[in-house]
C-alpha cells in the first residue's frame, strides 16, 4: 500500500515519510523538581526550534506555577531506584533538601534557570501557559494564587481545543 | 561538499546551511544570509544578537544558550524571538556564520 504518507516495506512494516513538527503541547502533571523540568526544558527547545509550543499544567504540576511554591520544589528521595539511596535512608529529615540542593547547583552550572525565572523565560519565548480547572478546583486556586506567566485557567476540552494539530507530549 | 555564493564569495556551507568556516563570514554575507531567513533588514538590536554569538563562538567553541544570550548581550528574550521569530539561537547562529548551538538551554 502506497499513499502520500505512508509506505508499506517488504515485511509489513509501515514507513512513515517524517514531517517536521510544527506544535507541540506538553502537559507537566507532577511536582517534584525533577519531573517538573523535563517538561520545562522540552517546551523552551521547542521554541528554540521556532515550534509553537503550549503548557499545561495539571495535578501536583500545578505547584511549578503556584506564587508560594514555585521556588521551593524538591527533588524526591524515596521510591526512586535511579537515585540510588535506599528508601529507608531517603526518607530520613533532610536528605530532600541535600538532594535539591545538589541538583539545583549542577542546573545552575548548566545554564539551567531556577523554575520561576525558567517559568518567565518560557513565556517571554511567546509559549502558551494554561493551569488546569479540574486541579484549580480541587486545589481551591484561583488566578491570584498564580504566577503572572500563567494566561488562564482552562478545561480539558479546551486544552484539547487549543492542542489542534499538536503533539501532546505527557509528563 | 555543498557550496553557496554569498556576497560574490563562494562559501562552504553544511546540510542546514551553516557556514562551515566561520572565519570566511563577513557583514554583507550576514546580510544575504538573513534575506534567507525572511530578515530583510539587520537593525543595531540584530547586529548585538549576531555579535555577541561570534564573540561567544569565538572565545568558547560553541554559541551560548538562549540564557546567556539574553543575560549578556542585552536584548530581552521577547526581543530576541521579535528580532529572529522562527528560533533565535539557530537563526542568530546561522546569520553569525557559526555552526548551531549545541546547548538544550
Amino acid at each position: 500500500m502506497t499513499t502520500a504518507d505512508t509506505q508499506t516495506l517488504s515485511n509489513g512494516v509501515p514507513k512513515v515519510k517524517t514531517q517536521p513538527i510544527e506544535k507541540v503541547s506538553i502537559i507537566i502533571s507532577r511536582g517534584s523538581l525533577e519531573s517538573v523540568y523535563p517538561g520545562l526544558i522540552m517546551a523552551n527547545g521547542a521554541r528554540m526550534e521556532g515550534i509553537d509550543t503550549t503548557l499545561f499544567f495539571t495535578f501536583f504540576g500545578m505547584e511549578a506555577i503556584v506564587n508560594s511554591k514555585m521556588d521551593s520544589l524538591k527533588v524526591s528521595t524515596v521510591g526512586n531506584p535511579a537515585m540510588h539511596i535506599p528508601t529507608l535512608i531517603g526518607s530520613l529529615p533532610g536528605m530532600s533538601a541535600f538532594a535539591t540542593k545538589k541538583m539545583k547547583q549542577e542546573m545552575e552550572e548548566l545554564d539551567i534557570p531556577p523554575i520561576r525565572e525558567f517559568i518567565e523565560m518560557i513565556h517571554d519565548t511567546g509559549a502558551e501557559i494554561y493551569a488546569c480547572k479540574a486541579s484549580a478546583d480541587m486545589f481551591h486556586l484561583d488566578m491570584n494564587d498564580f504566577c503572572p506567566q500563567v494566561d488562564e485557567i482552562i478545561s480539558v476540552g479546551r486544552f484539547y481545543e487549543l492542542s489542534g494539530g499538536a503533539q501532546i507530549i505527557f509528563t | 561538499m555543498t557550496t553557496t555564493t554569498l556576497a560574490n564569495k563562494t562559501l562552504e556551507i553544511d546540510a542546514e546551511g551553516f557556514l562551515k568556516d566561520h572565519t570566511q563570514w563577513s557583514r554583507d554575507i550576514a546580510k544575504e544570509l538573513a534575506g534567507q531567513e525572511g530578515i530583510t533588514e539587520l537593525t543595531d538590536r540584530h547586529w548585538a544578537v549576531v555579535d555577541f554569538m561570534r564573540k561567544e563562538y569565538e572565545e568558547n567553541g560553541d554559541g551560548p544558550s538562549i540564557r546567556k544570550l539574553t543575560k549578556e548581550s542585552g536584548v530581552p528574550t521577547k526581543e530576541l524571538y521579535q528580532l529572529f521569530p522562527k528560533g533565535p539561537a539557530k537563526k542568530a547562529a546561522k546569520i553569525a556564520g557559526i555552526p548551531k548551538p549545541t546547548g538544550c538551554i
